[in-house]
């Protein structure tokens, strides 16, 4: 390094090199399947063939050797037998009862990967079968009761202004119903663990997950270990999504338990049939709405019913029904409403964690419905949403003041115009009287609220790490995981830019529970933002340290740096510098009633679709995209670019190809080939475009962009279709079966819900 | 991945001659496998029931298209890429093209041949409904000799199929007599590649004077086996295209088809495809279709 | 714990793996991805689906791109494979790995290395793609991540890098 390099360095705002790049485009990444170690054996689950059951006998045929194998059932549990997380109701190995169809029961060890389908199927479960529920409306019902006391998870009420009072000043009342359906994540890489039991230093996994210390967490009660008991690593992992956010702690603690009893590391991958019909997907949903409206088109005030099935067990349902019922009224100003939020049970596989956490569901009902709203007034669907955006000093459902400047009209105008939306349309109008195609255009504006709903960030208490070798060179300690997002960039980005140092000097350590803070769970859209800001505080922190020792002044070169960290490690050792979260103060959130500031930044955006829709086989394709947001600060544009287009795209699949079939509880079309996402000849040019206000709490002004992308596509998509064909489709996935099966029935526009075939 | 590789057996004796010797000694014994496509599927599923195979993949004398005036004969053994390669099957059997392009993705079409698509006798199978309407004949050979039959014959049922169990597929012979007929292909599924065709039409049709000098149209997935729609085509011989020919030409073809719900679509969705694919090729037979 | 072996059944195996001959000693229906990411510790090509829909498997084989999930390791006999650790030369990345970086083509990285040796076939095929026959070439690899639109612009670059050396 010479010692007369002057030069500044900047990286927060540049597309440098993804950190763990180079290793992911040479094959040299490890994922979890990559790794083995000496005397690796590997485990298999064996899972309920029924919806719901009491366990009458367990059966091991004749034909395995079972002698070869290690068992594990409930029994084996050294600690408490379930998945730590919000409730303790969910067993990690059923004990006498089943609640779902693949509910784990018992685990099998075999030092030969092969012997262990054949094995699994050896095993004869019988069952003393119960009446099991398999929708929100046999829930509601309660004419059998499978979960407390009236199958109810979590109820949320909001509740803004007067809301009885609107209806008899309304002009119009506008009711409707909304669907949306299951999806799966659909991470290229499989869930996948490897345990291991060390006599002195407890009980180690590495894995493809999201949340280590969700992981620690929950082995700690399984295991009946304590905190310095229990090491977990996150290895590369490929794609989460949110599907690796709980159920992680499920597979570790099963592998776990083999490798206690069987005293040899023990690595379970699931294959994609597995994955597919036994881990979390995103909560089904229905909203409805009832709205009094104006004759100028304004929101006078409504009610929102928004409902999601939670599947057999809590997780993290609570906190998904938040989200939703929380972002339910979408980016308007409603004078008032009140919002109901329910989490329901069914005998299905726990519903989980998945982009967006209940915002795509309830923002999807929201944007259809303002499409509706506009329908009825004869108001465009342009017009309707400029009447009613909210403007900075107006309150949102929570009645939180919004106070960044953010003009959603603009974003409106630029994203119609982007998208040539007007010119569209009047071709498309003439057009569709004779092509053999119908081409419509959508429009969705929305919003996402980054991190943890009010008090959440102040709970979680997040901890950011960031240490300095002798030698200069600088180590970011975060628990937060990289999963294809740019964790590990856009973190060694803040570090670079706060300590005016080159990008490439910054390490990032994998996230290891023995050796990182607890930066909180890889979620919510609050690692640029949240732990991003810790990160420059730590940094901060750090050159203070060595300010404060005399060892640096204000400005400095990187020799100088990299000189004072040698002298501060020759004199007094190991040099770190940590930073924990701080509620920002005049934050105030009343967890009982939902009111307050519920997120300290939104991210806003208006997308447009195009859409054609093939008269011949009925297929709807995305011909156009447009995905503008103001998200506070592009930290790297080619990875918020990508994050976009990914998120475009996995919505994308949401609306128009992923249909979970499931019957009995049970996930029929557990595989790539009748699972459907889509390929890359099925999307649409995805042109993203941002807008930059900065946020105060963010690292350098960044506001969370992960989830963001989820919410807006849906509805887009399907108000062109219902531009196009005049259909008011109100479900999700909108198969072409869905398509013809309404068209043919030729039914009048502006009709009320339709039943669809297949449709949910 | 739930099959042991250690329960399986595979042997490659790498000629034709050999294969069949192997499959006359041991009758019912043996499983052909080609490119592995559809078998290897089973066998990570755990659900592939033959133990023995005996692989067929890159046999020179299966993987050749020979050329002759009247007809070419594709071997068996030639992939999805082989069709969409050769100059021929491009020019004179776009049909077949169009299928193999649309077949999986590269990689598979790299790999999985015609005679395994033939044979593996999916009701949904891409090529299969272009070669009931290029009248072709299969070769199909064994230890005692070969014997030649017309391809419409073959599939006598869901999975059944006009094979003795010591005989292979060598060649699928395409008679060269419809270059200048009106090509139309189409396939319905879930998405635009890698799909499990819910409907998928060939079709061939020539005009004269105006009006439909001789038609050909086969679909696919609408039946256990694909189908030639013979009443359908009776019905248009020497019409000329026009919406009441259209309207009957629908009604015709929903007659002669038995379309099932099943995990992929539904029968009234296949129907209605089915009918509207007809009537799309009629139009564009009419706009475009030209006379010899 | 003991496990149950058995070699008979076993074959030897021969072929040549990103330039170098190697010989398995394994059963003829062992999977070829299996025989890669095992014996011969080539962990590049992955496992997403078994059955050849993801393409995160997929390798060249005599130059031609197959899906290794779905060829039993005896039908590679005598082939020449090459798998994403046989791309680079030395430590010189290969203009496709350069333009995945610069683009953003990888971002959880698990169906990188099947969808880098798909459009290498694809360059190899055809040197001047337009965006069309980018998209067939790849519509074999599913990408969960990216939306696909980073790739076509790696796959550009390194198509436009390749035409001007």
């Amino acid at each position: 390094m010479e010692s007369t390099d002057l030069r500044e360095y900047h990286s927060v705002g540049m597309s440098v090199p993804r950190k763990e790049g180079r290793d992911k485009v040479t094959g040299a990444a490890r994922y979890v399947d990559d790794i083995s170690m000496p005397g690796i054996v590997y485990g298999a689950t064996v899972r309920s063939k029924v919806a719901r059951g009491r366990i009458k006998s367990i059966r091991f045929g004749n034909e395995v050797a079972w002698d070869e194998f290690v068992i594990v059932t409930a029994k084996d549990i050294p600690g408490k037998n379930h998945v730590a997380l919000i409730a303790d109701d969910q067993p990690c190995l059923a004990e006498n009862i089943v609640n779902h169809p693949e509910e784990p029961i018992l685990l099998l060890a075999h030092p030969d990967r092969h012997a262990l389908p054949k094995a699994v199927e050896a095993v004869s479960i019988e069952y003393d079968p119960l009446p099991a529920i398999h929708s929100i409306e046999e829930s509601e019902r309660c004419s059998e009761i499978i979960w407390g006391s009236d199958n109810t998870f979590k109820t949320f009420l909001i509740e803004k202004g007067d809301v009885d009072a609107i209806w008899n000043n309304a002009d119009y009342i506008v009711e409707a119903e909304y669907f949306t359906g299951a999806q799966e994540q659909l991470y290229i890489e499989n869930n996948g663990i490897i345990a291991a039991v060390d006599a002195g230093l407890g009980i180690t996994v590495w894995g493809s997950l999201q949340c280590p210390y969700y992981v620690h967490k929950a082995l700690m009660t399984l295991c009946a270990l304590p905190e310095d008991k229990v090491r977990v690593v996150q290895t590369e992992t490929g794609g989460a999504f949110g599907g690796k956010e709980e159920y992680p702690s499920m597979i570790a603690g099963h592998a776990a338990l083999l490798a206690i009893k069987s005293g040899h590391p023990v690595k379970i991958v699931y294959d994609r049939l597995e994955d597919m019909t036994a881990t979390t997907k995103r909560h089904p949903s229905r909203t409805r709405h009832r709205t009094a409206v104006s004759k100028d088109g304004k929101i006078l005030g409504g009610e929102i019913e928004f409902t999601i099935d939670g599947g057999a067990y809590t997780t993290l349902s609570p906190v998904v029904l938040s989200r939703g019922t929380i972002h339910a009224g979408g980016p308007y100003y409603w004078p008032a409403v009140r919002i109901r939020g329910k989490a329901v049970a069914t005998n299905a596989p726990p519903n989980g964690a998945f982009r967006g956490f209940g915002a795509p569901q309830s923002l999807f009902a929201m944007e259809r419905h303002m499409d509706r709203i506009a329908r009825v007034l004869g108001l465009s669907p342009v017009e309707i949403r400029r009447r009613n955006f909210l403007q900075p000093e107006q309150t949102t459902t929570t009645e939180q003041t919004i106070k960044e400047e953010i003009n959603l009209n603009h974003l409106l105008d630029r994203a119609l115009e982007l998208s040539g939306y007007e010119s569209k349309r009047a071709r498309f109008a003439i057009e569709n009287e004779s092509a053999g195609s119908k081409k419509g255009m959508g429009i969705a504006a929305f919003l996402h609220g980054a991190g943890f709903t009010g008090s959440g960030e102040r709970y979680l208490g997040s901890v950011v790490g960031i240490e300095a070798h002798a030698d200069g060179r600088v180590r970011v300690l975060v628990s937060s995981a990289e999963f294809g997002q740019g964790t590990n960039t856009v973190l060694c980005q803040i570090a670079a830019e706060t300590l005016g140092l080159p990008y490439e000097d910054i390490e990032i350590a994998q996230p290891d529970t023995r050796e990182v803070p607890n930066s909180g769970p890889t979620v919510a859209s609050r690692t640029a933002m949240i732990v991003g800001k810790l990160v420059q505080s730590a940094a901060v922190g750090l050159k203070q340290t060595l300010s404060g020792c005399a060892l640096l002044g204000d400005t400095y070169t990187r020799a100088q740096f990299s000189t004072a960290c040698g002298k501060y490690a020759a004199a007094r050792g190991p040099l770190k510098s940590y930073a924990r979260y701080e509620s920002p103060s005049g934050i105030f959130w009343d967890d009982e009633k939902y009111r307050g500031e519920a997120y300290s930044a939104f991210a806003w955006a208006v997308y447009v679709a195009e859409v054609e829709v093939d008269l011949t086989t009925y297929s709807v394709s995305v011909k156009d995209f447009v995905a503008l947001q103001e998200i506070g600060k592009v930290l790297h544009p080619v990875l918020a670019t990508g994050q976009i287009a990914g998120g475009v795209a996995q919505a994308i699949g949401f609306a128009l190809y992923e249909k979970v079939n499931q019957q009995n509880g049970r996930m029929q079309n557990g595989q790539m080939t009748n699972y459907i996402m889509p390929t890359s000849v099925d999307l649409p040019p995805i042109r993203v475009f941002f807008e930059e206000i900065g946020s105060a709490h963010g690292a350098y002004g960044a506001k969370g962009i992960g989830e963001l992308p989820m919410d807006g596509p849906a509805p887009a998509i399907v108000n062109a279709v219902e531009d196009a064909t005049s259909i008011p489709f109100n479900s999700i996935p909108l198969l072409p079966e869905d398509v013809f099966e309404a068209m043919t029935a030729r039914l009048e526009p502006g009709n009320a819900a339709i039943p669809l075939a297949g449709a949910r | 991945m739930r099959s042991d590789p250690a329960e399986f057996d595979l042997v490659a004796p790498g000629n034709l001659y050999a294969v069949v010797a192997l499959l006359a000694d041991e009758p019912g014994v043996w499983l052909p496998v080609a490119g592995g496509t559809d078998l290897m599927v089973l066998f990570a599923a755990g659900t592939l029931a033959a133990r023995r195979l005996v692989s067929i993949w890159n046999l020179p004398e299966l993987r050749q298209i020979e050329v002759f005036a009247h007809e070419i004969r594709v071997g068996a053994g030639c992939t999805y890429t082989d069709l969409r390669e050769h100059v021929i099957v491009r020019q004179e059997f776009s049909l077949l093209a169009s299928a193999a392009a649309w077949t999986g993705g590269i990689a598979n079409q790299n790999r999985g041949t015609l005679g395994g698509n033939i044979v593996n006798a999916s009701p949904a199978a891409d090529s299969l409904p272009a070669l009931l309407v290029y009248e072709a004949e299969l070769i199909l050979v064994s230890a005692c000799g070969e014997r030649r039959i017309p391809y419409r014959i073959f599939h006598t049922g869901y999975k059944k199929m006009e094979l003795r169990s010591d005989e292979l597929i060598r060649s699928v012979c395409l008679p060269r007599r419809f270059a200048n007929y009106f090509p139309y292909a189409r396939k319905a599924g879930a998405r635009n590649a890698q799909a499990i065709s819910k409907v998928c039409i060939a079709a061939l049709g020539r005009l004269a004077g105006g009006a439909i000098e001789d038609v050909r149209i086969a679909l696919g997935s609408v039946a256990p086996v694909p189908l030639r729609l013979p009443e359908t085509e009776r019905l248009l011989i020497g019409k000329t295209v026009a919406p009441s020919l259209l309207e009957a030409a629908r009604k015709a073809a929903c007659t002669e088809i038995q379309p099932i719900d099943d995990i992929r679509s539904t029968a009234r969705y296949r129907a209605a495809v089915a009918a509207n694919l007809v009537a799309e090729f009629l139009g564009k037979l009419h706009a475009e279709g030209r006379s010899p | 714990m003991k496990a149950s072996t058995t070699s008979a059944g076993k074959c030897e195996v021969s072929f040549t793996i990103n330039g170098e001959p190697k010989t398995v000693f394994v059963y003829p229906m062992e999977r070829l991805l299996d025989v890669l990411r095992g014996q011969l510790t080539l962990t590049g090509a992955k496992e997403g689906c078994g059955e050849g829909e993801c393409g995160s498997c997929s390798v060249l084989m005599d130059s031609v791109l197959v899906n290794s999930c779905l060829v039993p390791v005896l039908q590679a006999s005598g082939t020449k494979i090459i798998t994403i650790e046989g791309l680079a030369e030395d430590s010189r990345l290969h203009p496709l790995q350069t333009a995945f970086l610069d683009c953003g083509g990888a971002q959880c990285g698990i169906c990188t290395p099947g969808m880098i040796l798909a459009a290498s076939h694809l360059l190899h095929k055809r040197p001047e793609p337009t965006l069309d026959d980018i998209r067939e070439a790849l519509s074999g690899n599913l990408c969960r991540c990216t939306g696909y639109m980073q790739i076509f612009d790696a796959v550009m670059q390194a198509a436009r890098h390749r035409t001007a050396t």
